[in-house]
């Protein structure tokens, strides 16, 4: 259904645009010191324009939502984060991502680095054809040696981390193939931290899960946020409520809004934010 | 506001509006014809209130059954979320203010035509403030206009004051006779009621705030019953 109050790119959007410099990222800024920072950040698959000038804090140690609908930019700000837009060509970053104040869009930022420091996990679980445990291993050995015991127990530290732990020990050499949907997504979420990171990206980790498998995904952000900072792109508005602390809602490549999770779905500011998240979009 | 992409949530809102307009109605009719029944002294038409009363809160128990319905189905955030949680309160109190009506009409049936004119008149007026206020605020609802409600809440300091003054006179007027005491206190108990209604009234009006702004309206709240502050003097 097409609602005539409903900007797509008219009046509204225009004003939006037109709204005085440095107004979003008042709003986007968080109380306390943010671990990361989107500033005045542009980006282009070729020609087109997918991120249109996104100032926006992370908060550290919190979970910081992004909504909005197919095609607002929000994966492509998730995936920035960590750079992994940087293997494909004809992407372009322009403006700075800050991660404790280093600009890790600078080519002169360590990829390996970044990536130790940032995990990232997908939509779709994807377990590596290989053992439960070299699964989490796998990544460890590419950043460190460590002796099999230490190794074992860093193994064991990620799947617990996981909330693993407990469903795979009696199984650790057995292929991670033969895990469900929601153990195989809990694998990649051990993997992440297996690095010890200090912010991990999640990319609608639930979108493929049954709602038990979700719900222990959820709790296990809960978890998590105790000691990392996270940030996860979620289409589930409830999921963005129950989980997040911040959100930040995304449409045609701009942030909108952004604002602690309790105002954003209780009386968001700005009316597309409210159309978008009460289900009015036609 | 603009529709729900799912047409069936829109239907379960507007519904919900449709049975929540009609509990307003019938909030002020059930007053309109207790304010009457207790100026004409007609225990007929008193006793007809006290038997709607019964529809009333048939109806209160279909809203809160279509508000949770609402709730536990469609999840509603941010207005629609409001919108349910502000006629779950509002029904509530237009329960409530029918339940003053019924309680009125019961002592209209017991004063049995003993009334006093002299206090008919002077109640009759409280209940005129009453009515108005409570014709306003359920208007503002219907319209979602704060600016209405905000307008009904700082009125009810003037329900107050005229039932202070009542009050200390209905007081006298039972000093003054013995006699006079058990017609007194229905009458001090029917002007208590009313004053009631207008703080029921002022509660809806901050819904009606709450509902439009998603603040509360947390200005000190007007308070002009001042009869429980009166001091007690020793065998007066």
């Amino acid at each position: 259904m097409t609602n005539p109050n409903i900007p797509l790119a008219t009046a509204s959007t225009v004003s939006l645009i037109a709204a005085p410099p440095g107004a979003d990222a008042k709003a986007a800024a968080v109380a306390s010191t943010p671990k990361m920072s989107a500033k005045g950040l542009d980006f282009y698959y070729d020609k087109f324009h997918a991120l249109r000038n996104v100032n926006l804090d992370i908060a550290e140690k919190k979970v910081t939502a992004l909504i909005g609908p197919s095609g607002c930019g929000k994966s492509t700000l998730l995936r920035i984060f960590n750079r992994i837009y940087s293997i494909y060509p004809k992407l372009e970053a322009r403006g700075q991502v800050l991660l404790d104040g280093d600009n890790i869009l600078d080519p002169k930022y360590p990829l390996n680095r970044l990536r130790s420091k940032v995990g990232m996990v997908f939509q779709k679980p994807v377990p590596f054809p290989m053992s439960i445990y070299d699964n989490v291993a796998y990544a460890i050995r590419h950043y460190e040696k460590l002796s099999k015991a230490d190794m074992d127990v860093r193994v064991e530290e990620a799947l617990r981390q996981g909330a693993l732990w407990d469903e795979v020990k009696s199984k650790l050499n057995g292929s991670a193939l033969g895990l469900s949907g929601g153990q195989q997504q809990r694998l990649c979420i051990a993997r992440a931290v297996a690095l010890k990171p200090e912010v991990v990206l999640l990319d609608e980790p639930t979108s493929a899960l049954d709602p038990i498998a979700t719900g222990k995904i959820e709790q296990l952000v809960e978890e998590l946020k105790e000691r990392y900072t996270i940030a996860i792109v979620t289409h589930n508005m409830q999921q963005a409520s129950r989980v997040s602390d911040y959100t930040a809602f995304m449409y045609l490549g701009e942030l909108i809004e952004f604002g602690d999770t309790t105002t954003i779905f209780e009386n968001p500011t700005k009316k597309m934010t409210e159309d978008y998240i009460t289900g009015r979009y036609g | 506001m603009s529709d729900h992409i799912v047409k069936s949530f829109d239907d379960e809102l507007s519904q919900l509006n449709a049975a929540i307009a009609r509990m307003g109605e019938s909030a002020q009719t059930q007053f309109v014809a207790t304010m009457t029944a207790l100026r004409k002294r007609d225990v007929e038409a008193a006793a007809c209130v006290i038997r709607d009363d019964i529809d009333v809160d048939a109806l209160e128990r279909d809203i809160e059954a279509r508000a949770i319905r609402v709730l536990a189905l469609r999840q509603p955030i941010a207005r629609d979320l409001r919108e349910v949680i502000s006629t779950l309160r509002v029904v509530v109190e237009l329960e409530r203010i029918c339940d003053f009506s019924a309680n009125i009409c019961k002592r209209v049936i017991a004063l049995n035509a003993h009334s006093p004119e002299q206090w008919l008149i002077e109640i009759g007026e409280l209940g005129e403030l009453a009515s108005r206020q409570l014709a306003d605020v359920v208007a503002a609802f219907g319209e979602r206009n704060q600016e209405k409600a905000v307008t009904v809440w700082a009125c009810d300091e003037q329900i107050d004051d005229t039932y202070t003054g009542l009050s200390r006179r209905l007081i006298d007027y039972m000093k003054a006779d013995p006699r006079n005491v058990a017609i007194g206190m229905h009458l001090m108990f029917i002007a208590k009621n009313v004053e009631r209604i207008g703080d029921h009234v002022t509660n809806i009006a901050e819904s009606i705030y709450y509902l439009v702004t998603g603040s509360v309206l947390d200005a000190p709240r007007p308070k002009g019953d001042k009869t429980s502050l009166d001091q007690v003097e020793a065998n007066s």
